[in-house]
């Protein structure tokens, strides 16, 4: 450092530099400053030898004290399950009935019914359980198979027309198209249509109660209100499952569609059943 | 022969030559400031007296505030997400008169700086007034300045031993009270108290008092000044807040120079001498160890404590106060230039004087109207501004809330018979500790009606619903609209959430969403 320049004013060296006539003064560092700096580095070296840190060829240091982010979370969830326990103990224990009657149980179990329609269940009912065409709405007043929560915990926990589950909910409509003629479908077509709105043909509704009344009255019954004991639909309601109007309907009467629904009982067991039909009956049409 | 031989002489240096070397890092330099007395440190003792007694005190202070509510006066409860502060109640989304305060404050100390400079660094910053409180324990303790630097230079015998330990313990113990204190305005303040005593109460509790003991020790006993000069932007920042008519503390060398320790001969050699006696009592009593007759600079916090001691010297020596003193720039420089007439000498202080040896009268001396000039009006209109918005806001805000969503998934759902229904999420916000009687009404939508789940009500158009005290009520509420009544897509209407008894109303405007095609 021969040409070492000292600044005339404060008669302190500078660093050399100089930009634009303007020199930096080389003051020294306070020595807390410059303690504090290497106790950061001494503290950063312990930091790596505690702390998962070093990375080698297949994993990195494991840190002697142990840590690792993954065991946080494993305490974190046993925390949590630990936390719940008293609510999924209820659950358990109680009936669907007895949970959807107690407002903290229901809150619960509505919750974690609705994480599980999440990841089950809105393939085909949607994600809002809206539905659509040959999948029911849950959020409307109208079920084919009963609306109270036992009876919507029996619906989910066996299935519907599913062959593997013996106690599943079973019916089937027949093809009717092999027992009653075309004209004849056109006909009881218009009288259904005409139970919930107006028809184009009018003349074709008094024949067509005939029909319905040898043909379909088993099952849908005589005043067309349908028969959940068969999951018969109630025809005579604002809610159509596979479409509104005469040609779906006669569409449906010559060979109809049978939706088939999973048994879930095995596979979520009871008390994920249960959550699910709480967490279903409060979405407004529960009966 | 060896005269004959020419060897190049090269310009080099050793870079760690001992000539050049510099030291990497620089030791503090100890400060022993001396004990001052006078009005500035009468004023300094009761602003210490009063802000600490605001800090230690503040959470044993009791409020009523019924059964529902805790009774401390002000209490930060985390854990409940609620702010008390006598008889103000804040929740968190109203914590925007926090933010307001803390623009206030901001704005606050504009004013302040650009009117009687660092004041806030003098008289009422933690640092200054802890940093005060550990030098009396010092005093009480070691002696003073003389006393103190004579006990450093010593050797470490039994008494220095004796004497250091206690001090630091002392010291140790104002920390742990420090953050003792802080503890209680989180938390219910006799319970805790025989909590921590009893080692019961939540290890963040422990944690906090010895993080706060930790620093109050060290930036209060050890690093003082050196949190002021190295550590703390205020000191960069004030530059641009002062102007040249804010008040500083000054050295008035336009009277003190030239200064002299032996005035007398000087004067009868015929030289000017001024009135500072170098006497270095300003420096001796600086707690950051400056000597203010520099000028003003950057560590100078303006604590005043070096006009006491220089007026203390003046009154010895039968001259006026105010050597060194509370002045403007602008005055400064009017003086400054009698004094040095126009700047064409050095100061002469007699130029300053008449012949009876008074001051002239063509000096300029500080006027209260100097405070009002344009910035400040700016200041202080910008601050009342926010505070009366926050206390008007504050005077008139809703004690009673609702808000709603509306579900989204599925927008609107037909039932059976043809009518449309719509959910909504209704929140009500009770605000104050007492439990409620809400009436939940919808206005617009005729013949609409609504339902509660999990409430057995029949469906209707009004209901009432108690609701805890100071807590948010979350309801499902259903709204059913026969199909006949549907007048296009969307239809607005409105929640009125009423408390028949206090007369508190508030309103909501909700949309009712309807299919496209109606059947």
């Amino acid at each position: 450092m021969s040409n070492e320049h000292i600044d005339e004013v404060s008669g302190i060296s500078t660093t050399g530099h100089e930009w634009d006539g303007i020199r930096e003064l080389n003051n020294p560092l306070p020595r807390w400053w410059i303690t504090t700096f290497y106790i950061t580095i001494l503290w950063a070296i312990g930091y790596t030898i505690a702390y998962p840190a070093w990375p080698m060829l297949s994993s990195a240091t494991k840190g002697v004290i142990g840590y690792s982010s993954r065991n946080d979370v494993k305490n974190e969830l046993a925390a949590a399950e630990i936390a719940k326990g008293k609510y999924v103990a209820a659950v358990q224990s109680k009936t669907v009935v007895e949970i959807a009657a107690d407002d903290a149980l229901r809150e619960f179990a509505g919750a974690a019914g609705g994480a599980a329609f999440k990841v089950n269940c809105v393939q085909c009912h949607g994600s809002g359980a809206q539905g659509s065409s040959g999948f029911p709405n849950l959020n409307d007043d109208d079920w084919l198979w009963g609306g109270s929560a036992e009876q919507i915990q029996q619906t989910i926990t066996h299935g519907i027309r599913f062959s593997s589950d013996p106690d599943t909910r079973q019916s089937e409509m027949p093809a009717f198209r092999d027992i009653i003629t075309a004209d004849q479908i056109r006909k009881v077509s218009a009288y259904v249509a005409s139970l919930s709105g107006p028809v184009q043909d009018e003349s074709l509704v008094e024949p067509g109660a005939k029909v319905f009344a040898e043909n379909c009255v088993a099952c849908h019954g005589e005043n067309a209100k349908g028969n959940k004991e068969f999951g018969a639909p109630d025809l005579t309601d604002a809610i159509w499952l596979y479409g509104s109007g005469e040609a779906s309907i006669a569409a449906q009467v010559r060979a109809p569609r049978q939706g088939v629904m999973p048994a879930w009982g095995g596979r979520l067991g009871d008390t994920k059943v249960k959550e699910l039909a709480v967490y279903i009956h409060s979405l407004g049409g529960g009966e | 022969m060896l005269d004959n031989i020419q060897v190049e002489r090269l310009e080099a240096e050793a870079v760690n030559s001992a000539k050049t070397r510099q030291p990497l890092y620089a030791a503090r330099k100890k400060i022993f400031p001396k004990r001052a007395s006078g009005s500035f440190r009468r004023f300094k003792w009761l602003v210490m007296a009063i802000t600490l007694g605001i800090y230690y005190l503040t959470p044993w202070l009791r409020w009523d505030r019924g059964p529902f509510a805790p009774d401390q006066a002000v209490l930060i409860d985390l854990a409940n997400r609620r702010f008390y502060f006598f008889f103000i109640e804040i929740w968190p989304q109203e914590f925007y008169y926090v933010a307001g305060l803390l623009v206030m404050a901001g704005i606050g100390l504009f004013l302040v700086t650009s009117t009687v400079g660092r004041a806030w660094c003098g008289y009422t910053c933690p640092q200054t007034v802890w940093v005060d409180l550990f030098l009396v324990v010092e005093r009480a303790i070691e002696g003073d300045r003389n006393a103190r630097m004579k006990l450093d230079a010593g050797p470490w015998a039994a008494r220095k031993l004796v004497l250091r330990v206690s001090k630091h313990a002392i010291w140790l113990v104002i920390g742990a009270a420090t953050g003792g204190a802080w503890i209680f305005y989180f938390a219910d303040a006799p319970t805790l108290i025989r909590e921590v005593f009893t080692g019961t109460a939540a290890p963040i509790a422990y944690i906090t008092i010895a993080v706060l003991t930790a620093t109050t020790y060290t930036f209060g006993g050890l690093m003082r000044e050196q949190v002021c000069t190295y550590m703390c932007p205020w000191p960069r920042i004030q530059a641009a807040m002062l102007d040249e008519n804010s008040l500083t503390v000054t050295y008035n060398d336009w009277r003190g120079e030239p200064r002299s320790r032996h005035a007398k001969k000087v004067l009868a050699a015929g030289q000017p001498v001024g009135d500072c006696v170098d006497c270095n009592a300003c420096v001796a009593v600086c707690p950051m160890g400056i000597d203010i007759r520099d000028g003003q600079q950057l560590e100078c916090i303006t604590c005043a404590l070096c006009i006491d001691a220089c007026d203390g010297v003046m009154d010895k020596l039968g001259k006026e106060r105010g050597l060194i003193s509370y002045a403007t720039l602008s005055d400064y420089n009017a003086n400054m230039a009698v004094a040095t007439a126009g700047g064409s000498c050095s100061v002469n202080p007699s130029l300053v004087r008449t012949d009876g040896g008074v001051f002239s009268d063509r000096l300029a001396h500080f006027h209260l109207r100097k405070i009002f000039r344009p910035r400040t009006f700016v200041y202080m209109g910008a601050w009342s501004a926010i505070g009366l918005a926050l206390l008007y806001s504050l005077l008139t805000r809703d004690r009673l809330d609702v808000s709603v969503l509306h579900d989204r998934n599925p927008q609107f759902v037909t039932l059976s018979d043809g009518s449309i229904r719509n959910g909504y999420t209704v929140k009500l916000l009770n605000m104050i500790p007492e439990p409620r009687t809400i009436v939940v009404t919808m206005q617009g939508l005729q013949r609409a009606e609504m339902n509660v789940v999990g409430i057995d009500l029949p469906a209707d158009r009004s209901f009432a619903i108690a609701v805890e005290p100071d807590r948010l009520k979350m309801l499902k509420i259903f709204v059913r609209q026969p199909a006949e009544q549907l007048k296009g897509q969307a239809q607005t209407f409105k929640f009125r959430v009423e408390d028949k008894a206090s007369f508190e109303v508030d309103e909501y405007t909700a949309t009712f969403n309807a299919p496209e095609i109606l059947r």
